[in-house]
C-alpha cells in the first residue's frame, strides 16, 4: 500500500470530505496560500478555492463562533487552530456554545463542526505553543475529543468526525505530522469512541494516547527482550472513552499503566485509572495503577528540559519493568 | 466523637476473628470495661470489654460474622451524639461463613505482615485468587514492596501446600453419600474442631513419631500421696487446703525429668532445635466438643500443692472455654491422661511444636513378683511419643527412665 | 370604511408599507411580550418559576420593529433578554411558558429555561447566556447563507455591554471583510447590568464603532417601532443585496432591573419615570389611532386578546409534563451511545 505522512493523510481526508459534501469548508489562520503553519492544508486552496479553504483573521474566538453559527445553519466547518494552545482564546465558543447548544435547545439542533488542534511538545516552541490540552476539552460534555496516532487513523477518524453530527475536537501531535504510514486511498471511516489494541501482550496493559502510543510501542519492544510482554492500547478517543476494551485487557494482564503527554494531574490517565478502579477489572489488578504523564510544569524551552517534561522511552521502560517485576 | 469498637488481636497468629456472641444489642447503654462481645478464636472464646461508656451503635459484624483484626465492628456513641452511617466499616465483615480451609490454614501459619498489627497488604487479584482457593490472605507471605501479597504469592502458596487443607480434604458431599440419607445428623465444625483436625493431621503426617513405654509401680507414690493429703491443714471453710492427685505427681515428675534430661526438653524449629530452659508441661483437658492443653509453666520449681491448685483453675477455665492464649500456648511437653476411663495403655499424637507427649494409662492392681513372692501392687503404664527429628530413641528412653524413677520413688522429687 | 384610506400621505413609510392587519399584529406582539413578561414575573414571584429571568419591559418596540422586517427563513441570535425577539420571530407563548416552567413541552424541553429560549423552527438560533456569545454565531450563520447562495439574513441582537466584548469586534470585522448578510442590532438600554454606557464606553454611541469595521452605523429610537423598523429594513435590504452588514443601534431602556435580583441602586427614580413616559406601547397605539389604522376599541381588543393568550399559555404550562430525571443526559449528543 502506498505511504503518506500524517499531514498528507489529513489533507487527503479534508479533500475527500470536500469532494463528497459541498457543505464542508475549511477555515483557519494561514491555511490558504501559505498552506497552513504545518503544511497540512498545502495546496488545497488552489484545488478548492478561497471560499472553501478560508483564511481567517487572527480571531480565534470569532472563528470558533463562526464555525458554530455555520454548523447551526447547515454547513460542516472544519476549523484549524494554528496551535492547540490558542484554544484558550476560543474557550467561550467551544465550551459554552458548541458543546451546549444542542442540549440547551432540547436536542433540536446539531452542531456538526470539527476543530483541529496541532498539539504537544518537542518542537522548541516553549510554554505557549506546546501544550496538550486534550483533557481540558474532554472534560466537557457535548464535545467529542479524538487523538489519532497514525496516518491511517487520522484519515479515517477525521472523515468520521466530519460526518459526525456533534462537535468533534481533533488533537494532532505536531511531531506526528511527518510520520509515514500506509494509508488506503479510498475514503473510509474509523469509529469515534473505539480504542485500538496496537500490540497484544500478557504482562501489562499500557493505555497511551497520541505520540505516547509510539513511545510505548518502542518501550514494549525493549521489554520483550526481558520477557516482559506489554499490551499497548491506543485510546484514540478521549470522549467518549472506550472503557470496555481497557477492562478486557486489564482482566488479562492484571496491570495497568497510562502514558500520556498532558500534565499528569487530572489528565486522561487519571480518568482511566479511576474507571478501572471502579470497574469489574479491579479484582484483577495485581499491582498499583501507574500514570506516566507530563510533569507539573509549563513546557520549557531548553531541549533537554523539554524532553524531561514529558514521558520518554527510557522512563517508560523502567516504570513498566518495575511494575511488572513487582517493585512498584 | 464515637469510639470505635475494634476486633482486637487476642492470639499471636490471628488475622481474623469470629464474633460468637454480642452481650449487647444496638442502642444498648454500655459501660467501659464491661463485657461487650465474645470472639471465638481457634482455641477459645474471649470476652472483649467495651472501650468506652455510651450507647452501642452500628454493629457491623454480627454474631457468627468474621472480621479482620483491628477493624471496627461497632461504635460507641456518647449519649445524645448524632449517629453517622457506618459506611467505612461496611467492609469490616470479612464473611459470615468462613470457609473451613481459610480458618484451618490461618491457624498454624503466622503471617509476618500481621505481626505489627496492620492488615495484610494484597493486590485485588491476590485477594480474589485467595478467596477462590479458600486461602486466608493472612496466611500468605507477600513478596512485593512493603510485604504486598501478589497473585504470584498466592499461586506459590497454593502449590507449596497441596495438603495445606487437610481437614476438608474429604469434602462433605462424597462422605455423606456413603451413608443413607437421614441416617446421620450433620454437626457443623467450629474453630476449635477445625484447629484440632488441622494440627493433628499435620502432626501425624509430618512429625516422625516413635513410642516408648514404661510400667511404673505406684505403691510408694500412693502412700506418699495419702500421707500428704492426710496432713493437709483445714482452711476457713473446714475443707483441707489441698487434695493431691496422681496427675499432680506426674506433672512434677515430667518437669523434673526434663530438667534431668535437657536434650528431651526441645522443640523442632525447622533449621534449628530449641532447647528450653524451663519445663512447661501441658495437660490435656477434655471439654465438650474437643480438648484444651493448658500449660503449667516452670513446673520443675513448683510445689505439688501449687501445681495442684493451678491445674484445678486451668481445667475449670478450659471447660468454660475462657482460657487465654498465653495459658495454652508454648508448652515444652504434654501429658494426656485417660486413666480415669480405665484405659490401661494408649499412644498420643504430639502437639507441635512440642517434641514429646506422655500417654498415661489407668492405675491397675497387679500381682508382681517381689523376691519370688507375688505381691499386690498398683501399677500404671505410660507411653511417651517422641518427635524423632528432635529426640532420638536413647534420649527419649533416658527421659522416660528418669520419669519412672521419680514416680516410683517420689522422695527423689525433693532431692 | 377602509382604514388604509385614512392614512395621511405624509405618514412615515412604516405606516404605508405594512397593511393595517400587519401593523395591528405588530401591536399585538408588543402586548404579548409585555404580558408574557409580566405574567412570568408574577409566576416567578409566586415561586412557580425558578432560576432567574431578565425582563425586557420597555424594549418591546425594538424587538418587534427589528423582527418585522424578517421572514421565517432568516435567522436571529438572541440574548439573555430575549423574550421579545423570540415572540417577534414568531414563537408561541404557550411553549415559552412551558419552558419557563421547565416542562418537556417547552421550546427547550425544560433544558434551557428563560436564558436559552429559542424556537428553532422560526429561525431563532438561541438566546444566549454569554454576553456577546451570539455575535460570532450570527456571522457563521450568515456565512452559511452566503455559501448556500440564499438571500436570507442573520440578525444578531446584543446589548450595549456586549459591544465591549472581544467577540463583538471579531464578529463585526469578519462579517465586514467577507461582506456577510448580517444585521447587528444593538439594543442599547444604557446599562450593562449596573454600569452605564458613559462609564463603560469611550464613544458616545455603539453605532460609532461600526466605522472601525467599514460598515454603516445607524441610530434608531428604540422606543418608536416605526423608527426601528425603518432603520432595520434598510439594513436587511442591504444585506439581502449582498452589500454586507450594518450595525443598527436602538436606543431604549429597560424599566425593570437587570435581573430578578437587581435592587436598582444605580438609576434614579426620575430617570426610570422619564423612560416610562416614553413607553413604546402607548406610543405605537397613539400613532395607530392618529393614522386611523386602529380604533380605540380595536386597540383595547388587541390588549385583551394578548392578555387571554398569555393566561392560556400559563395554564398550558402548568399542566405540562415534568422531564424524567433518568433522561438528564438525553440531548447532550445526537448519538445516545456517545
Amino acid at each position: 500500500m502506498r505511504e503518506l505522512t500524517y499531514a498528507q493523510a489529513i489533507q487527503e481526508a479534508l479533500a475527500q470530505a470536500m469532494d463528497a459534501d459541498p457543505s464542508v469548508f475549511l477555515m483557519g489562520e494561514d491555511i490558504g496560500v501559505y498552506g497552513g503553519a504545518f503544511q497540512v492544508t498545502g495546496d488545497l486552496v488552489h484545488r478548492y478555492g478561497e471560499d472553501r479553504v478560508m483564511d481567517a483573521p487572527i480571531s480565534e474566538l470569532g472563528q470558533a463562533g463562526v464555525a458554530v453559527g455555520a454548523a447551526l445553519a447547515g454547513c460542516k466547518p472544519v476549523l484549524e487552530f494554528q496551535f492547540s494552545d490558542f484554544a484558550t482564546l476560543a474557550m467561550e465558543q467551544i465550551v459554552n456554545q458548541a458543546a451546549k447548544l444542542r442540549f440547551m435547545l432540547g436536542g433540536k439542533v446539531n452542531v456538526p463542526l470539527v476543530m483541529r488542534f496541532p498539539a504537544g511538545s518537542g518542537t522548541g516552541a516553549a510554554a505557549q505553543h506546546s501544550q496538550s490540552l486534550d483533557a481540558w476539552l474532554a472534560h466537557v460534555p457535548g464535545l467529542k475529543v479524538i487523538q489519532p496516532s497514525t496516518p491511517a487513523d487520522v484519515k479515517g477518524m477525521l472523515l468520521a468526525a466530519i460526518d459526525d453530527p456533534d462537535p468533534v475536537m481533533v488533537f494532532e501531535h505536531k511531531l506526528l505530522y511527518k510520520m509515514k504510514g500506509e494509508v488506503p486511498e479510498e475514503p473510509y471511516r474509523i469509529a469515534i469512541g473505539k480504542a485500538h489494541v496496537a500490540r497484544e501482550g500478557r504482562d501489562v496493559t499500557v493505555v497511551a494516547t497520541s505520540i505516547m502510543v509510539h513511545k510505548s510501542l518502542e518501550a514494549a519492544q525493549i521489554l520483550a527482550a526481558e520477557d516482559i510482554d506489554v499490551e499497548v492500547i491506543d485510546l484514540r478517543t478521549l470522549r467518549p472513552i472506550d472503557t470496555a476494551t481497557i477492562i478486557e485487557s486489564v482482566k488479562k494482564t492484571s496491570r495497568l499503566a497510562c502514558v500520556y503527554e498532558g500534565v499528569k494531574t487530572l489528565g486522561i490517565g487519571s480518568e482511566i485509572s479511576a474507571r478501572i478502579a471502579e470497574s469489574e477489572a479491579f479484582d484483577y489488578l495485581d499491582a498499583p495503577i501507574l500514570r506516566l504523564g507530563g510533569v507539573e510544569s509549563p513546557i520549557p524551552y531548553n531541549p533537554e528540559l523539554e524532553k524531561a517534561a514529558v514521558p520518554q522511552v527510557p522512563g517508560i521502560v523502567e516504570a513498566l519493568r518495575n511494575l511488572v517485576r513487582g517493585r512498584m | 466523637m464515637a469510639v470505635e469498637v475494634i476486633l482486637p488481636r487476642v492470639d499471636m497468629d490471628m488475622a481474623t476473628g469470629k464474633i460468637s456472641k454480642w452481650h449487647h444489642k444496638d442502642g444498648d447503654k454500655v459501660a467501659k470495661g464491661a463485657a461487650l462481645f465474645e470472639i471465638e478464636t481457634d482455641k477459645a472464646a474471649m470476652e472483649i470489654d467495651a472501650p468506652a461508656d455510651g450507647i452501642l451503635r452500628n454493629i457491623v459484624v454480627t454474631e457468627g460474622g468474621t472480621a479482620a483484626v483491628g477493624s471496627a465492628v461497632a461504635w460507641i456513641y456518647a449519649e445524645g451524639e448524632a449517629v453517622t452511617a457506618a459506611a467505612p466499616a461496611a467492609a469490616a465483615q470479612v464473611t459470615n461463613a468462613a470457609t473451613p480451609t481459610a480458618a484451618a490454614t490461618a491457624a498454624p501459619v503466622a503471617s509476618t505482615t500481621t505481626l505489627n498489627g496492620e492488615a495484610p497488604r494484597a493486590t485485588p487479584l491476590a485477594r480474589r485468587l485467595a478467596r477462590q482457593a479458600g486461602l486466608s490472605i493472612a496466611a500468605i507471605t507477600g513478596s512485593g514492596p512493603r510485604g504486598r501479597i501478589t497473585a504470584a504469592d498466592v499461586r506459590s502458596t497454593e502449590e507449596a501446600k497441596p495438603a495445606a487443607a487437610p481437614a476438608p480434604a474429604a469434602t462433605p458431599d462424597p462422605v455423606q453419600k456413603l451413608y443413607a440419607p437421614g441416617s446421620f445428623e450433620v454437626i457443623p465444625v467450629d474453630g476449635m474442631r477445625r484447629t484440632i483436625a488441622a494440627r493433628l493431621t499435620e502432626s501425624k503426617q509430618t512429625v516422625p513419631h516413635f513410642y516408648l513405654s514404661v510400667t511404673c509401680t505406684l505403691t510408694t507414690l500412693m502412700a506418699t500421696r495419702e500421707r500428704l493429703n492426710a496432713a493437709a491443714p483445714k482452711g476457713a471453710d473446714g475443707q483441707p487446703l489441698w487434695k493431691l492427685s496422681i496427675n499432680d505427681f506426674i506433672i512434677k515428675a515430667m518437669a523434673l525429668a526434663l530438667q534431668k534430661v535437657p536434650n528431651a526438653n526441645v522443640t523442632w524449629a525447622g533449621d534449628s532445635i530449641l532447647q528450653h530452659k524451663s519445663s512447661d508441661v501441658g495437660v490435656a483437658v477434655a471439654v465438650e466438643g474437643g480438648l484444651f492443653t493448658p500449660v503449667i509453666r516452670n513446673a520443675e520449681g513448683k510445689t505439688l500443692t501449687t501445681i495442684s491448685t493451678e491445674m484445678k483453675e486451668l481445667a475449670a477455665k478450659a471447660r468454660a472455654r475462657k482460657l487465654v492464649p498465653s495459658e495454652y500456648q508454648g508448652g515444652t511437653t504434654a501429658i494426656s491422661n485417660l486413666g480415669m476411663y480405665g484405659i490401661e495403655q494408649f499412644t498420643a499424637i504430639i502437639n507441635p511444636p512440642q517434641a514429646t507427649i506422655l500417654a498415661v494409662g489407668a492405675a491397675v492392681d497387679r500381682f508382681i513378683p517381689v523376691k519370688g513372692q507375688p505381691v499386690l501392687a498398683s501399677q500404671m503404664n505410660c507411653t511417651l511419643s517422641c518427635d524423632h527429628r528432635a529426640v532420638d530413641g536413647a534420649v527419649g528412653a533416658e527421659f522416660l527412665q528418669a520419669f519412672g524413677q521419680l514416680i516410683e520413688e517420689p522422695l527423689l522429687m525433693l532431692a | 370604511m377602509n382604514a388604509v384610506s385614512k392614512i395621511k400621505p405624509n405618514a412615515r413609510p412604516f405606516y404605508q408599507r405594512y397593511s393595517p392587519a400587519e401593523l395591528k399584529e405588530a401591536l399585538r406582539k408588543m402586548h404579548l411580550i409585555r404580558r408574557l413578561e409580566e405574567g412570568a414575573e408574577e409566576a416567578y414571584m409566586r415561586g412557580l418559576i425558578h432560576g432567574t429571568m431578565h425582563l425586557s419591559i420597555g424594549q418591546e418596540g425594538s424587538a418587534v420593529g427589528a423582527t418585522m422586517a424578517l421572514r421565517n427563513s432568516d435567522y436571529i441570535t438572541s440574548t439573555h433578554r430575549g423574550h421579545g425577539h423570540c415572540i417577534g420571530k414568531g414563537a408561541d407563548p404557550r411553549l415559552m411558558f412551558a419552558e419557563f416552567f421547565g416542562k418537556e413541552e417547552g421550546y427547550c424541553r425544560g433544558r434551557g429555561g428563560s436564558m436559552h429560549i429559542a424556537d428553532v423552527s422560526t429561525g431563532n438560533l438561541g438566546a444566549n447566556g454569554i454576553v456577546g456569545g451570539g455575535l460570532p454565531i450570527a456571522v457563521g450563520a450568515a456565512l452559511a447563507i452566503k455559501k448556500q447562495k440564499r438571500d436570507d439574513v442573520a440578525m444578531c441582537f446584543f446589548g450595549d455591554g456586549a459591544s465591549n466584548e472581544g467577540a463583538f469586534h471579531e464578529a463585526l470585522n469578519m462579517a465586514s471583510i467577507w461582506k456577510l448578510p448580517v444585521v447587528f442590532v444593538c439594543e442599547n438600554n444604557k446599562y450593562g447590568m449596573s454600569v452605564s454606557t458613559e462609564r463603560s464606553m469611550a464613544v458616545a454611541n455603539v453605532a460609532d464603532r461600526a466605522s472601525a469595521y467599514g460598515m454603516p452605523g445607524v441610530i434608531a429610537d428604540g422606543n418608536a417601532i416605526a423608527d426601528v423598523e425603518e432603520a432595520i429594513s434598510e439594513a436587511v435590504a442591504r444585506a439581502r443585496r449582498g452589500e454586507g452588514p450594518t450595525l443598527v443601534e436602538c436606543k431604549t431602556y429597560r424599566t425593570r432591573g437587570h435581573s430578578r435580583s437587581d435592587r436598582n441602586r444605580y438609576r434614579t427614580k426620575e430617570e426610570i419615570e422619564e423612560w416610562k413616559a416614553r413607553d413604546p406601547i402607548p406610543h405605537f397605539e397613539a400613532e395607530l389611532m392618529a393614522h386611523g389604522i386602529a380604533t380605540e376599541a380595536e386597540v383595547s381588543a388587541i390588549r385583551d386578546s394578548a392578555e387571554a393568550e398569555i393566561a392560556a399559555g400559563i395554564e398550558f404550562a402548568r399542566l405540562g409534563t415534568d422531564p424524567n430525571p433518568a433522561e438528564v443526559t438525553r440531548d447532550v449528543y445526537s448519538n445516545e451511545a456517545a
